[in-house]
């Protein structure tokens, strides 16, 4: 039986921004002015190195990104069909279905890291009848043990083995490089190793090699002990941290994308138009984002999220399943932190659109009779492309900090959405508890902010490529 | 001079109403107010007549913007626009939906918003000013690398996290300080220690990498060049010249944001328990007191344009390359 994919909307919209990166990327590579930024970025070893951890994240949100849904095992159950099979309620994701065991290995409660046995106690019936309160072992964490107190040394055990497996793959992975560099320079194997060891190549093969490893040995190691343990323990009903703060990827990703891209469309026209036309359209146009900056920003947010829940809760019946209701949520989410930050876009394109239309290629062809609008789309965009890209860039890292302090007020993503700031916000009572659980808001701390730091350093180097004026300074 | 601030403020009242229209049409008109009293009553007593009594208890029973039932003036100052959006011009708030007075309210709760806001942005100021001159004064040296390096990991870090990790080293580890909670009076100083030392270490990253790319601007341009061959110090450059200079935008960027620390941190204030404005406007929205929240959003947009104005003024007095026309 086929399986039934299925596109939510922001899943629609990710694929649009995959798409329009790679026609971007063609579309760079044939403009020297945008190519050489770019070429200074490939060069540069943070640019690389922060590159190659932001697409670990990249692969596991677009991974999550493509659902669908599986077919019932019982086909005379349910009700819905679809070319005469029956599916299943729930939306899965290719990442839900390659970390099954991680999604499906639910304990009762919470579970330290690497726990064999549950936070709480419990009541338990002893094999004599008699019944004692001790902490129970977990029914998946550590279960494979026959005596707990072995666990160090299965942990080293599997460490060890999630170390080989990364190293050879990464092996496979250097060896291929080092093989083209070989081929490319002309030289044997074992001198374009020492040239690639020695950072003697244009492209900082060292950097992007050396995070790959270190990348690649946490994946496996993570992997091979997620498979046994709970690595990041288990929340309040039970299930895998780990998979949770994976999961929240994708709505770090997505709000941090797409939100600029859903901006981009209105920044870019209205802000080329005020600095093109001047005048009363300039005046309009200005007086359109001075007004949506003048109200705070937060409290825009909030008063559109309150709109959106009352209107949800009024018309419950629109929305299939809650996984398209928190989706919808996470657009309109999108939608309104567009509305409140487009604002500095639009004006550094008005400006820069200001100077350009002086420039004397611009002055010819608005004598050699061409319209307004093919000027605009023909000279003006084109020269203003490389500031809408810096946003892009500057703008995502400040994006995913937002999501998490607007779950907090309850104003961000909806409550049952995987995301970094819903697990900092169910996790800030657990720290009053005594033994504290840490683990919930530990991850979804450092998670948030090795994504935040890569993006950040990434950002940096993108701007610096970009602005001349700052090259000088370095 | 004093026709150009007239001026400024008669451009802001487009804004505002602007800012009016759209809060109105946000609150009322997407959601009729028959929604909004079916949300407040909850699922299970909903019958129109409690929408209704409601409606009339709240003051929503009037129509939208034109009241037909209404005779002369009355027809369009008998409705929810002019009750709720155009009496805000006069700072006239209403009550919020549990009776209390909110200008009251606003009127009270903005010294505690005060009083955490001001330290954090004095006290920050000071030490991001030193921070960064420091790091100026060390620049293209491993110092400057390693403290760029620190300082866009701290800007990294989620607000949150400091506030969580200094409630816990401070409150729970050494018992320092209360955690949160607020207190009448001269006494309230222990409950703003820790959130005035959040507030200055949360922006710390942001605040000294942007000073430091002001000073370096400054750095790299003639008249330090000048300086230092005329043979001045290093230090007497930095301090004088540099920093001279460069506290023109240092404190535009202060002037624009000083009529906001009224409003408060929301973040902050909620999670220490402050009775700010901050806290004010969370517990509005958990509350879902549209009253409040639409008070708010007037209140922010009236202080965002005051900074603009004061911003420009500021910009005459301190930069005498300036003039307004």
């Amino acid at each position: 039986m086929p399986l039934m994919p299925v596109i939510l909307w922001t899943d629609a919209l990710v694929f649009l921004l995959v798409i329009s990166a790679i026609g971007f990327g063609l579309y760079a590579a044939r403009h020297e002015h945008l190519r050489a930024p770019w070429r200074r970025v490939a060069r540069s070893r943070v640019g690389i190195g922060t590159l190659v951890v932001l697409s670990f994240y990249v692969l596991i949100g677009l991974l999550d990104t493509v659902h669908f849904r599986l077919p019932l095992a019982d086909q005379t159950a349910g009700t819905e069909t679809s070319g005469g099979t029956r599916y299943g309620p729930d939306f899965l994701s290719l990442f839900d279905a390659w970390a099954t065991p991680l999604r499906e290995r639910q304990e009762k409660t919470y579970s330290a890291p690497f726990a064999t046995h549950l936070f709480v106690k419990e009541a338990i019936t002893q094999p004599d009848g008699s019944v004692i309160r001790d902490y129970p072992r977990l029914n998946y964490g550590g279960r494979h043990l026959k005596d707990p107190t072995q666990r160090g040394w299965d942990i080293l055990r599997l460490t060890l083995r999630g170390l080989a497996e990364g190293l050879i793959v990464w092996g496979l992975i250097a060896a291929q490089v080092v093989w083209s560099t070989a081929r490319r320079q002309g030289i044997g194997f074992m001198a374009a190793r020492d040239v690639l060891l020695a950072g003697g190549t244009a492209f900082p093969w060292r950097t992007a090699l050396g995070t790959l490893a270190v990348m690649l040995v946490l994946g496996f190691v993570a992997g091979e002990l997620a498979l046994r343990y709970h690595v990041l323990g288990t929340d309040k009903v039970g299930e895998d941290v780990f998979f949770q703060a994976l999961k929240s990827i994708r709505t770090g990703l997505v709000i941090g994308t797409l939100t600029t891209l859903v901006m981009l469309p209105a920044a870019i026209l209205l802000g080329i138009m005020a600095g093109y036309f001047r005048g009363w359209v300039d005046d309009i146009i200005q007086y359109l984002y001075t007004t949506l900056n003048a109200i705070p920003g937060v409290l825009l947010i909030a008063a559109a999220i309150l709109m959106l829940q009352v209107y949800m809760s009024n018309n419950a019946d629109q929305f299939e399943s809650l996984v398209e209701r928190a989706d919808l949520r996470l657009l309109f989410l999108c939608l309104i932190l567009g509305v409140t930050s487009w604002t500095g876009l639009c004006r550094l394109l008005r400006g820069e659109a200001l100077k350009l239309r002086e420039a004397d290629y611009v002055r010819a062809s608005s004598a050699l009779g061409v319209g307004h609008f093919a000027i605009l789309g023909r000279h003006i965009l084109p020269n203003v492309l490389h500031i809408v890209m810096i946003t892009l860039v500057l703008d995502f890292s400040g994006l995913v900090l937002a999501e998490a302090v607007l779950s907090y007020v309850n104003i961000g993503v909806d409550p049952t959405m995987n995301s970094w700031g819903n697990m900092i916000n169910s996790a800030r009572l657990e720290l009053a508890r005594d033994p504290m659980v840490w683990w919930s808001l530990t991850a979804a701390f450092v998670f948030m902010f090795a994504l935040v730091l890569a993006a950040n350093l990434f950002a940096d180097v993108v701007r610096d490529a970009f602005d001349p004026r700052l090259r000088g300074v370095r | 001079m004093i026709a150009y601030i007239l001026r400024r403020l008669l451009y802001a009242v487009p804004i505002l109403i602007g800012v009016n229209l759209l809060t109105f049409a946000l609150f009322f008109v997407l959601n009729s107010p028959d929604q909004m009293a079916r949300m407040h009553l909850g699922e299970k007593r909903v019958t129109p007549e409690a929408i209704t009594n409601w409606k009339q208890e709240h003051g929503y029973d009037k129509p939208l913007l034109f009241n037909e039932s209404a005779s002369g003036l009355a027809r369009v100052t008998d409705t929810i626009f002019f009750e709720r959006s155009v009496r805000l011009f006069a700072f006239d708030f209403g009550s919020s939906d549990d009776g209390r007075d909110i200008g009251y309210d606003i009127s009270q709760r903005m010294w505690p918003s005060l009083a955490i806001a001001v330290p954090v942005l004095l006290v920050g100021l000071a030490l991001n000013i030193s921070l960064a001159l420091f790091i100026v004064f060390f620049r293209a040296t491993y110092l400057d690398i390693g403290a760029v390096v620190l300082l866009v990991a701290m800007l990294s870090i989620s607000g949150l996290f400091y506030i969580i990790g200094g409630q816990y080293l401070l409150s729970k580890i050494f018992h320092l300080v209360p955690i949160s909670g607020y207190d009448t009076g001269v006494e309230a100083w222990k409950f703003l220690v820790l959130p005035v030392i959040v507030g200055v270490i949360g922006g710390v990253g942001s605040g000294v990498r942007w000073y430091r790319t002001l000073f370096l601007e400054e750095v790299s341009k003639d008249y330090v060049r000048t300086a230092r061959a005329k043979g001045l110090t290093e230090r007497r450059v930095l301090f004088r010249h540099v920093l001279g200079n460069a506290l023109i935008p240092i404190l535009t960027g202060v002037v624009v944001v000083l009529p906001l620390l009224f409003m408060g941190s929301l973040i902050t204030e909620s999670f220490f328990g402050i009775p700010g404005l901050g806290s004010y406007t969370i517990d509005a929205i958990n509350n879902q007191d549209f009253a409040i929240v639409r008070a708010m959003v007037f209140l922010g947009a009236v202080l965002y344009i005051l900074g603009l104005i004061l911003t420009d003024i500021s910009y005459t007095l301190v930069d005498p390359r300036v003039r307004l026309q």
